[in-house]
């Protein structure tokens, strides 16, 4: 079990040195036994688990050997299960069970992946450290009186301590790339539309990226492999072919140019993270990229930009929630989406419209031309993922504004729709620090090959949380 | 600037109460206090972006499809009536 990785127990299972279901039982158990402590899962599922583990393991007798076939992995409770419990962390769904599987669901179902449970989250994914949930925050396994990050706060923690092999997350404004790097994990937010919204329950609209967790960039892209593509029930999917994302994993960062945007190396990010970044931009300059300094000037306003354009899109996607076809009714929101729900309604409504939402998306504009411009000289930019380290529990939940400032180098890739993926960069004494790591829209493949260089020269992946 | 926090939890559909509208008021005054920092930038003439990747004017093929039986679409309500949601009357005696 210690540091399987998806790549390594497909070989184990198709050399029957273990059978989906011997796995299976061990991730349950492992569930069981920690998850008291770590709050990382809403619901386990158990029974459906076994019986699709079993039919993994037949189609395996057979001789297949699909890349997911017979692995255990989980699913943020955002995501739509038919038959399954599924909350979106909030008390307004607390007993929905979904009636229709989304397609992520579906295609993973499909490739024979088997799910062991719902993970935790901030409620609605409204969130940066996993706080929010109405369930309870879920711990950060390398230290249980920090936060694991969110809003994808559950998943992370799951496949960094070990109870599945690979997790879904959602990003609108960072919520997988913050939290893989709090939990020393990988972390992909693709391209906006790369992976269909159809069955994950919305947030953001513009921004919704659908992404995953796995230890390990290759497996990453294995999992990406089988939910890329256009989807006729998602129409912000578009007609991209989708490549071979392990194809070129292994080509080295020779001659590529690597982009380090100025703006991300200021005042306000914390001296140690800043070391591990540029120790990992070193190494890349020593593995044969050239490091450019590229400016992305409007960085600055990305988080204003962000809290105005994903408040008027949650406050609309949230009205559906009135209580007569699912759930409980409006007095159920949190005080996080409430927050968000009058703070997008007010700048949407008559009168405010230009000088908040409009102005919004006109910055919206520049901030685009701005990743257009760098991206013109560079192959990818390398930031952090989190301006500071994961901080302890309760620090930041009563300041919603110090809360939001928390997602100030994740944000900008939502806005204008590139890929971004979190690579375990280091550690500062016990706490983990991850990089991001930028590219063009429709770069995931360019993305798995920085990443993957680098975490073959330092493996510190391989740190797992002692339990 | 502060938001009339009555008023828009009443275009919203929330009920809040007065100890909750205090605590609202202060915070939202915070964010937007910082948000409103947008103004220092120049956006003249700039056009607005509402869809990042290019897509536009998608359709799908005039074609029926099946779509969730009426059961399971009415699985998940508190309060049915012959086989339709149940609503509260609109007007006041009904």
């Amino acid at each position: 079990m210690n540091n399987l990785t998806i790549k390594e127990t497909r070989e184990k299972l198709a050399n029957k040195e273990v059978s989906s279901v011997e796995l299976t039982k061990e991730f349950l158990a492992r569930i069981q036994q920690n998850n008291d402590q770590l709050n990382a899962f809403l619901t386990v599922t158990e029974e459906q688990a076994l019986q699709d583990a079993k039919k993994a393991d037949e189609r395996i007798a057979q001789g297949e050997s699909t890349p997911m076939l017979g692995i255990p992995i989980a699913h943020k409770d955002l995501y739509q299960t038919k038959g399954i419990r599924t909350t979106a962390g909030s008390k307004v769904l607390e007993n929905y069970e979904a009636q229709y599987d989304g397609t992520v669901v579906a295609k993973l179902k499909t490739a024979g992946a088997v799910l062991v449970g719902k993970t935790n989250l901030d409620a609605w994914a409204h969130g940066s450290s996993g706080e929010n949930s109405d369930f309870g925050p879920a711990k950060n396994p390398y230290h249980t009186d920090y936060v694991p990050g969110g809003s994808s706060s559950g998943s992370p923690v799951s496949v960094a301590a070990e109870l599945c092999l690979a997790a879904s997350g959602t990003d609108t404004g960072g919520s997988i790339r913050l939290p893989a790097s709090f939990c020393n994990v990988v972390g992909l937010k693709p391209t906006y539309g790369r992976v269909s919204r159809y069955g994950v329950i919305s947030m953001a609209s513009s921004l919704d990226s659908i992404g995953h967790f796995t230890k390990t960039v290759e497996d990453n892209a294995l999992y990406l492999q089988i939910t890329a593509g256009k989807d006729p029930m998602d129409a912000t999917t578009p007609p991209v072919a989708v490549p071979d994302y392990t194809q070129n994993i292994s080509q080295g960062v020779k001659g590529l140019k690597i982009g380090v945007p100025k703006e991300y190396f200021v005042e306000g990010l914390d001296p140690k993270v800043k070391e591990i970044i540029e120790k990992a931009l070193k190494w890349y300059e020593s593995a044969g990229a050239e490091l450019v300094d590229v400016s992305l000037p409007h960085t600055s306003y990305a988080i204003e930009v962000y809290y105005i354009i994903q408040t008027a899109e949650v406050s609309s996607n949230l009205a559906r929630y009135d209580g007569i076809r699912y759930g409980n009714d409006r007095s159920f929101f949190g005080d996080e989406a409430k927050r968000r729900i009058m703070l997008g309604t007010y700048v949407l409504s008559a009168g405010y419209y230009d000088a908040y939402y409009k102005k919004a998306m006109q910055v919206r504009t520049l901030l685009k031309r701005d990743f257009e411009e760098a991206f013109k000289k560079v192959d990818v930019m390398i930031t952090p993922a989190s301006p500071t380290l994961p901080w302890k529990l309760g620090e930041k939940t009563d300041d919603p504004l110090s809360m939001y400032l928390s997602d100030v180098f994740t944000v900008h890739a939502n806005l204008v729709g590139v890929p971004g993926l979190s690579v375990p960069a280091g550690f500062v004494e016990t706490l983990p620090v991850g990089m991001q790591i930028l590219g063009p829209h429709f770069s995931e493949d360019k993305l798995y090959q920085v990443g993957y260089a680098f975490e073959q020269a330092n493996p510190v992946w391989e740190k797992r949380p002692i339990l | 600037m502060k938001i009339n926090i009555a008023h828009v939890a009443k275009l919203a559909n929330l009920s809040i109460d007065k100890s909750e509208e205090t605590k609202f008021e202060s915070q939202l005054a915070n964010v937007l206090g910082y948000i409103e920092r947008l103004n220092e930038v120049d956006t003249t003439g700039v056009e607005e972006t509402s869809q990042v990747t290019g897509l536009e004017n998608v359709t799908r093929d005039d074609k029926p499809d099946a779509s969730l039986p009426q059961d399971v679409a009415l699985s998940q309500a508190k309060n049915t009536h012959n086989h339709l949601f149940a609503v509260k009357g609109i007007f006041a005696d009904e």
